[in-house]
């Protein structure tokens, strides 16, 4: 049975999962495929998450980070950085890991075809991103022109860099790197990701923009969006919060009105703007 | 006076240019020249006078802080279109960082004592030099307070 389907049914029911590979991305950050215990295959949308469970430790929300079209895996990349993921962190290849999921809202990819589309990712945030970036590049032919802009704080931080030199090469995306520092030797961009957005050639008024990254860097990266004329109803955001339960009973991720597991993690930012600002949420 | 035309036609290229009056585009230009640095070259070193500033027609020069016993730390990088250098509007006068040629650059320079002087006698000009300068301090400004929030960092525990 389509695993997909079986967490719609019971979205509380965990299912194993093995880890096939792990590959270490940056210093504290790596890189997990998962394949169900027992075949079958996961579909998922770009911008979904799961809840990844590991024993002894707790849950913890994850985005998916693979290809939509692959159905035989799941793909999350992972930092390091409490109790659950360090213990995550710790499992080899051919152990297991609980899944539920996936949840939340996806990114808009199909209603944006018919317009340009930018992505402004910063630090581990281009992870829930390249599942759109895979779906958009599959579908290059629906968009205007396509624009990543991708901001870290050094070169040997930079997420997936392989891929980013490949989307590079290829004559119909532009892509745009730049590092907070550098040493010499690093021939790209220095500088804040905002200073990416000037220039970078799209159509503001037919322009669908996806923003990813740690929050603050998403209230200047928006700021610099706006001011290059796309409107804030053209501008999506995929939102963290302490996501516990997945489906929107906890209450935990709530923020305002919207829960963010079950009416994000990905808003339209002018249906969240206000929220943005506000230090006590 | 080709030279004068030529470089007339490279500042109207440059977005600095945008919207200034023809009037006080001649004026700019009677302190101006054309330079290129090849790449490594200095356009200017920390602690040296600020004679300059620099208006980048091509390529990178990266502005870097040096400390020694270690590599130099780059913390910007500006490219075409972009303005290179306030520190001559402000005193001591003193450049702050070094900026190195990362490529082939290709520049309009102007000379800072001979602008100063124009500026001074007509505030016209002064008026719009500086109102096309305190956007690149600003923003410089807003820059280096993004970098020292370590915009890419973990937000939380989990």
């Amino acid at each position: 049975m389509n695993v997909a389907m079986q967490a719609q049914a019971d979205p509380m029911d965990i299912r194993p999962f093995r880890i096939e590979k792990i590959r270490k991305e940056l210093a504290d950050s790596f890189t997990m495929e998962l394949v169900p215990e027992g075949g079958g295959s996961f579909s998922f949308k770009p911008g979904q998450f799961n809840m990844l469970y590991t024993f002894g430790a707790g849950e913890v929300p994850i985005s998916i980070s693979g290809d939509p079209s692959d159905s035989s895996k799941i793909v999350h990349t992972i930092r390091r950085v409490g109790a659950v993921t360090q213990a995550i962190g710790n499992l080899s290849e051919g152990m297991a890991v609980g899944i539920r999921g996936p949840f939340g809202k996806p990114w808009p990819v199909e209603e944006a075809f018919g317009s340009d589309l930018v992505i402004l990712a910063g630090g581990l945030g281009l992870a829930p991103l390249r599942p759109a970036i895979y779906m958009a590049l599959a579908n290059r032919h629906r968009f205007g022109k396509v624009v990543l802009l991708y901001g870290s704080r050094s070169p040997s931080e930079i997420l997936f860099p392989k891929e980013l030199e490949k989307w590079r090469g290829r004559f119909d995306t532009k892509v745009r790197v730049t590092v907070d520092r550098a040493e010499p030797g690093w021939g790209g961009h220095v500088g804040v990701v905002t200073k990416l957005v000037k220039g970078a050639g799209f159509d503001p008024m037919h322009t669908t923009a996806f923003v990813c990254g740690p929050e603050i860097m998403m209230r200047y990266g928006i700021q610099a969006l706006e001011q290059a004329g796309i409107d804030r109803s053209g501008i999506y955001v995929s939102m963290e919060r302490n996501m516990k339960c997945g489906i929107g009973l906890c209450g935990h991720c709530q923020w305002g009105a919207p829960f963010v597991c079950k009416d994000g993690p990905v808003f339209r930012f002018d249906e969240v703007a206000d929220a943005f600002t506000v230090r006590e949420l | 006076m080709v030279q004068v035309d030529n470089l007339g036609r490279i500042l109207e290229e440059h977005p600095f240019a945008e919207g200034l009056d023809q009037a006080l585009k001649d004026v700019m230009i009677g302190c101006a020249a054309n330079e290129r640095f090849e790449a490594g070259q200095f356009l200017f070193r920390e602690g040296g006078d600020a004679k300059k500033f620099y208006l980048i027609r091509s390529g990178v020069v990266a502005v870097e802080v040096h400390a020694p016993g270690r590599p130099p730390l780059m913390v910007e990088t500006v490219g075409d279109g972009g303005v290179l250098g306030w520190s001559w509007l402000v005193p001591p006068h003193k450049w702050a960082f070094d900026a190195r040629a990362q490529t082939l650059v290709r520049a309009l320079s102007f000379d800072a004592t001979c602008l100063t002087r124009k500026m001074e006698s007509d505030p016209a000009l002064g008026y719009q030099v500086m109102k096309r300068f305190v956007p690149v301090m600003a923003h410089r400004l807003h820059a280096a307070r993004m970098q020292m929030f370590d915009l890419y960092g973990p937000a939380k525990k989990g």
